[in-house]
């Protein structure tokens, strides 16, 4: 028996998961129009890789990664691009975000699909395919797999950490998941294995969730992959609460799971990656939770993009329903409206009413009763955390580690006074990330500024030291027209003005004339030396050549530099 | 007694020394409050101000010249800092001197000459162009300092406020409603 260790604090909400679990998972109904948000990941956008009107089958790419940190998009069914264009996402904000518009042609038709041998294929290859079949962690933060692995060099992987905990109250999906594709996942977590090259592999489930655990130890009965019931508590399943429970590690402040040799991914991530590299399936649907106040809790099986009100009515939301929230109870987003897409983040449908979530009461002044430190998973002080964001204190929040928090709401769950305090620390976590990110543009702003001040001085500078040099060699050229040149002796820093005024207009036409030529001469020069970019694949001949050029400038420039310097008249070559 | 002075004498000339040696020996170059102070101004660039920059700015405050409140861009927010700073009261904007929104340039591109009259006035070079060719802003580079507005012969730059999407949008601060205590009615019948 494997000893567990226990994070700090922890809650025991009501669970309400039976609603849920007993059925059997459904698959939704295959909708008419998807909505497909381009970001549906941390990272950067997804990058559109298709036209308005194109035809597109199940499975095919509509947008690809962009940037280090970033995922793909497919097609969920076969259709046509309707449109690129805003709409509403599930996001905090209620703000539109870009989507491809996708109407469905009810055929459903696969584009061609592999399997691939992942063992004999270089790992960041694999790494690369994972990325461009839009695999990312489905556990709550989708965060794309394939960073996860592309580890730097130098850094090990001991331990891998299969996340089955799934503790937020209401949500099952995990749950069916293992109970149904048990084998799937065990799939997928070789993948993961292979990529991670961990010795050791934990699966955790809470155990409240009998049936699961048994699923899971029959699909890995024969491998050395190790099934843990580790002890319900709210928040368990947190990356970094699990991997303390199951191996007493502590991942740093501010660090990840990597720092300290150990991977987590989810249990339906893993399941994902089976269903690309079994069956050449991208990432395109996912199960969700629909419970609540409505008829038939269950977990429905949809595919990524379909409408949220076409979900909820697979288990038809009751009378009194007052709004809708996407993920738990704890963490989860609160909307009123459900003209929404689903995405690959979204887990749960809860429909609200009046007797399961009776509104809050009202926040009062804290007490500073610490009942919130005794529960906080992070082991951080919310009451002061509340305290500083409050006040708009934002550097004392940092140095109280406000950004350890991990949003799971424990704290706000035991307030006696209702304080919503979650909704205190993210608002401070986005006021210090804006105030970061001006600060870097200011920054930015500043050299591009000095800069510039640079430049325009350098410029200055090189322009008197062109004008000095065309003078000389206007005057190193003179002998062979035979026109005598007076003043330009006293050549200097400003020749334009001595000569406009001292010299008579044959002279100046004929000095003008010079410059021309010299100019010219100067920009076939230029434009010769302007072309070769191959200068590293050079013939002794041309190299000579690149020699006795370069000597000659030089010569010229010594003559320039001594005649600015002395005043002397000017030599000749 | 007597010993008693010459000790705190001693101890008093000895921390002269060691005071007087490192004001030589540490001696600062430069003037480390204009540092500061312009670490903390938007660097915008803008010359709303009154003077040539940002850096001339805050070497006029450190030279007590300018008052902190001069400063647009960096909004009610920057003068606090300044203010803090320094260790002065909060001062707010003069009358309608307030920061505007966000905003960067935008130049129309059927429009634009290619005089290149804006290329030199954006103290960022967040304009790229050439002689008679079209010009265009790097709209990631440009801080809105609205510079380049003025100098075009053609009116084609225009300035556009930057609206508020998903990759900018903040968590608002915590607001709400204060429930009136009501009289329990039971109570109220009781008594
Ligand atoms: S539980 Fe609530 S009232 Fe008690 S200290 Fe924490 S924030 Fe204050
Ligand atoms: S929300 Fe943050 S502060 Fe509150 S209990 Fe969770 S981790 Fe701790
Ligand atoms: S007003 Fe403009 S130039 Fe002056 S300090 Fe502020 S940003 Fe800089
Ligand atoms: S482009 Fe115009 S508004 Fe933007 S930084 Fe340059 S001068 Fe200022």
């Amino acid at each position: 028996m494997r000893t567990l260790y226990r994070f700090h604090g922890g809650i025991h909400p009501e669970e309400h998961k039976l609603e849920s679990s007993e059925a059997p998972a459904r698959r939704a109904p295959l909708p008419k129009k998807l909505i497909l948000p381009l970001h549906q990941h941390i990272g950067n956008g997804a990058k559109v890789a298709v036209q308005v009107g194109d035809k597109v089958l199940k499975g095919q790419m509509l947008a690809s990664a962009q940037g280090m940190i970033s995922a793909a998009i497919h097609a969920p069914t076969s259709g046509s691009v309707t449109a690129i264009a805003q709409h509403p996402v599930p996001h905090p904000s209620g703000l539109d975000g870009l989507c491809i518009h996708l109407e469905s042609d009810g055929e459903d038709r696969w584009i061609e699909r592999a399997a691939l041998d992942f063992r004999a294929m270089p790992k960041p290859e694999l790494l690369d395919r994972l990325r461009d079949a839009g695999i990312v962690g489905l556990g709550g933060a989708t965060f794309p797999t394939h960073v996860k692995y592309g580890l730097p060099s130098g850094q090990r992987i001991d331990t891998l950490v299969i996340n089955g905990a799934e503790c937020e109250p209401w949500i099952t999906t995990d749950d069916r998941l293992m109970r149904e594709h048990a084998d799937g996942i065990v799939r997928g977590i070789e993948v993961l294995r292979h990529l991670s090259g961990a010795g050791e592999v934990l699966v955790g489930i809470e155990d409240n969730k009998p049936q699961a655990i048994t699923a899971m130890r029959a699909a890995c009965a024969g491998s050395d992959i190790e099934v843990v019931a580790v002890p319900t508590l709210y928040p368990s399943g947190g990356e970094k609460q699990l991997i303390r429970i199951l191996t007493g590690k502590e991942v740093p402040s501010g660090g990840r799971p990597t720092n300290i040799g150990v991977a987590c991914n989810n249990v339906a991530t893993a399941y994902a990656i089976h269903r690309f590299v079994d069956h050449g399936e991208p990432m395109i649907s996912r199960l969700v939770t629909v419970t609540g106040n409505v008829r038939t809790p269950m977990n429905v099986e949809v595919l990524i993009g379909t409408p949220l009100t076409e979900v909820v009515e697979c288990a038809e939301a009751l009378p009194g329903t007052t709004g809708y929230i996407l993920g738990g109870p704890m963490m989860g987003l609160e909307v009123d409206d459900l003209h929404l897409p689903a995405v690959k983040s979204t887990n749960c449908i809860i429909a609200k009413s009046a007797q399961l979530f009776p509104p809050p009461p009202p926040a009062m002044p804290c007490i500073r009763c610490t009942r919130c430190a005794q529960v906080c998973p992070a082991d951080l002080q919310p009451q002061e955390l509340h305290w500083f964001s409050k006040a708009k204190n934002f550097g004392k929040t940092q140095e109280y580690h406000l950004f350890d928090c991990i949003e799971c709401g424990a704290c706000a769950y035991v307030c006696p006074s209702h304080i919503p305090l979650v909704q205190y620390f993210r608002f401070a976590k986005s006021e210090i990330w804006q105030r970061e990110h001006e600060q870097q543009a200011a920054e930015i702003a500043r050299e591009r500024h000095e800069f510039r001040m640079f430049r325009q001085e350098r410029e200055k500078q090189e322009k008197a030291e062109r004008l000095a040099q065309k003078e000389k060699a206007a005057q190193a050229a003179k002998p062979a027209v035979a026109t005598p040149l007076p003043v330009a002796a006293a050549a200097n820093a400003d020749p334009d003005d001595t000569l406009q005024m001292r010299v008579d207009a044959d002279i100046a036409r004929a000095n003008m004339q010079l410059r021309i030529d010299a100019a010219a001469a100067r920009a076939k020069e230029q434009a010769a030396a302007a072309q070769p970019k191959n200068i590293d694949a050079l013939t002794p001949q041309q190299q000579a050549e690149i020699a006795e050029i370069e000597a000659r400038r030089a010569k010229l420039r010594e003559i320039a530099s001594d005649a600015g310097a002395d005043d002397e008249p000017p030599k000749q070559i | 007694m007597i010993s008693a002075l010459w000790v705190m004498i001693g101890i008093s000339l000895v921390l002269g020394a060691v005071l007087g040696y490192s004001a030589i020996r540490f001696k600062v170059e430069g003037n480390p409050l204009v540092e500061k102070i312009d670490a903390v101004l938007p660097q915008t660039q803008c010359g709303q101000c009154g003077y040539p920059g940002c850096k001339p700015y805050a070497e006029a405050i450190a030279k007590g010249e300018a008052d902190i409140n001069l400063c647009p861009p960096g909004g009610e927010e920057g003068i606090h800092k300044l203010a803090e700073l320094l260790g002065v009261e909060f001062k707010p904007f003069g009358e309608g001197k307030g920061p505007r929104a966000k905003a960067v340039a935008f130049i129309d591109e059927n429009t634009c000459i290619g005089c290149t009259l804006c290329l030199q006035a954006c103290p960022v070079d967040a304009i790229v162009g050439a002689a008679k060719q079209m010009h265009t802003i790097v709209a990631s580079e440009c801080t809105g300092c609205e510079l380049c507005v003025e100098p075009c012969p053609v009116d084609c730059i225009s300035m556009q406020a930057i609206p508020e999407d998903i990759s900018t949008w903040k968590w608002p601060y915590p607001v709400f409603a204060i429930a009136p205590v009501r009289n329990n009615p039971q109570k109220a019948e009781a008594s």
